[in-house]
């Protein structure tokens, strides 16, 4: 049997009463990908934090190929959430990619035919020839995203975490780069855990989800979770689950902002 | 007035030789440092750092301590300051406006006490032709091997950090000792620099030929390079210029160093 990328065992994370989640057991197995679905502040990107050493659980721990974690590490591919850059930093899409590859490295650089080649061929794989020389600051939401997903995995990692990494597109740049990763994770064998508030843009890709609400969640393919049962004792309150032309749209969760009856999950 | 004479200029070359290799080695490590502020979005935190440091330096001259070490101290100070309680942009730029006016006031009430040759006092804020002698170069020079030394070895995970500090960070890089070591490199870059262009004047070394480089070129190697050729080309110019009038440095090092800016901009422009 094959052993787990990612191993979360009796894992809690709380900040004083607050209680984000506890008792979470969570095996990431390769070439898995999981949706880590819940409302603002149910802990989605905490635990992501808490992947990366950047979080301390209270209690449980959390094993990367079978490792106790560090603060990050190599095997890690990482994609955030969009953001716009400056458009003064001087730094080139293909630079971007370089980074991903060597730029935790210290001491000096000297110019490599391996790893020039090999961002010429990410370069390929993500449709990235036309961007490559333009600065950073210069692209479009879509192609800096399009560049995060090849900056993920030219390192060839085992473990893609992405936060959020499809907000602030529009509906077909998110199918674009949602379609993308999902094709690079399988070419280049990585697991991935997708945090996200909308399930939808990769639902077709998803083995998992994992749901955090109220302190508590659930984990199962999404037909085990994204149903109503399973989500009004969840949230303990009546929540509807409406399937509509393949979309999922979760009704009534009675969160604390505006957006209630929309939320997309 | 006259602004330049060059009627004497080969005896007075010699004079100012330990000024040409300080401002030289400053035009180096102020280049380089320059395009990590830029992307670390620092510019106040320069200004800041280098009022604590003009007060440091003015400190050590009223004690008759030595002024770099003086100054080293202030901005050292200043960097761990603004390192520890200004992480967001926001906050640094209100912890910098703090500390620059009690940086600012303590230096000129030290100077104020100080009852030694005034130019010494005025060569603090704006820098002074003749004002480096052998043991100030020493330490100088040392300094900006050891900046340069340093930047060498965390120049690729720095980069990273200051461009992506999540992804960054992911990968395994140390981002918070990175800040660290850089603002410790900061520090001591601005301290050096307090010395031959005075505090006031800092930024026209550490952010303006990088300013100006970051519009012309968008590859990494290529914008650190040229920043280092900017900031020469000031300091230089500016001490051979400021030769021929007997006036302080600090003018022409900043006339021309805004004037690659300005040129550069207008580049910037016509490509577009």
């Amino acid at each position: 049997m094959t052993a787990p990328v990612l191993a979360i065992k009796n894992a809690k994370l709380a900040y004083g009463e607050n209680v984000l989640w506890a008792n979470l057991n969570l095996e990431v197995m390769p070439h898995e990908f999981i949706a880590i679905i819940g409302a603002n502040g149910s802990g989605k990107t905490s635990l992501l934090r808490a992947i990366l050493g950047q979080e301390k659980l209270n209690d449980g721990s959390i094993e990367l190929n079978q490792k106790p974690i560090h603060h990050g590490s190599r095997s890690i591919g990482y994609i955030p959430q969009h953001r716009t850059v400056d458009a003064a930093t001087p730094v080139r899409a293909k630079d971007l990619l370089r980074m991903g590859l060597d730029g935790h490295r210290f001491g000096p650089s000297f110019g490599s035919k391996k790893a020039a080649a090999r961002v010429k061929y990410i370069l390929g794989c993500i449709d990235g020839f036309k961007i490559a020389d333009k600065k950073v600051g210069d692209l479009s939401g879509g192609e800096l995203q399009r560049l995060r997903v090849g900056q993920a995995v030219i390192g060839e990692p085992d473990l893609i975490l992405a936060d959020e990494p499809l907000s602030a597109l529009d509906l077909a740049q998110q199918k674009t780069i949602a379609d993308l990763l999902d094709q690079e994770r399988q070419e280049h064998n990585a697991a991935v855990l997708f945090v996200t508030h909308d399930v939808n843009p990769i639902l077709s890709m998803v083995d998992r989800v994992l749901y955090l609400a109220n302190g508590k969640f659930k984990i199962g393919t999404p037909d085990e979770v994204l149903r109503s049962d399973v989500l009004s004792e969840l949230y303990g309150t009546p929540v509807d689950v409406l399937r509509n032309q393949g979309r999922i749209v979760v009704v009534g969760t009675q969160e604390h902002d505006h957006h209630d009856h929309e939320e997309w999950s | 007035m006259i602004l330049f004479d060059f009627s004497n200029y080969d005896q007075l070359i010699p004079l100012v030789a330990n000024s040409l290799i300080a401002g030289a080695l400053l035009a180096i490590i102020g280049g380089l440092i320059g395009t990590f502020v830029m992307t670390r979005d620092m510019s106040f935190a320069v200004h800041g750092i280098s009022e604590l440091s003009f007060a440091g330096a003015a400190v050590a001259l009223l004690l008759g301590a030595n002024v770099v070490f003086g100054s080293i101290i202030g901005s050292l100070l200043a960097a761990a300051v603004i390192g520890a309680l200004g992480a967001k942009a926001k906050e640094r730029n209100s912890i910098v406006a703090v500390l620059m006016p009690a940086g600012l006031g303590l230096g000129i009430l030290a100077l104020a006490l100080y009852e030694g040759r005034a130019a010494n006092k005025f060569g603090l804020l704006t820098g002074q032709i003749v004002a480096v002698d052998d043991p100030q170069l020493f330490w100088l020079a040392s300094i900006c091997i050891f900046i340069l030394a340093v930047l060498i070895v965390v120049w690729r995970p720095l980069n990273f950090a200051s461009l992506d500090a999540d992804v960054a960070a992911a990968r395994g890089v140390p981002t918070r000792a990175l800040s660290v070591v850089f603002m410790i490199l900061l520090g001591l870059a601005v301290a050096a620099s307090v010395q031959v262009v005075g505090a006031l004047l800092v930024l026209s070394l550490l952010v303006t030929p990088a300013a100006a480089a970051v519009r012309v070129s968008r590859s990494p190697i290529l914008t650190p390079l040229l920043s280092v050729a900017f900031a020469m080309v000031s300091v230089i110019g500016g001490i051979l210029l400021a030769l021929g009038a007997g006036l302080p440095i600090s003018p022409y090092v900043t006339t021309i160093s805004f004037l690659i800016y300005v040129i550069c901009r207008v580049v910037e422009r016509v490509r577009k």
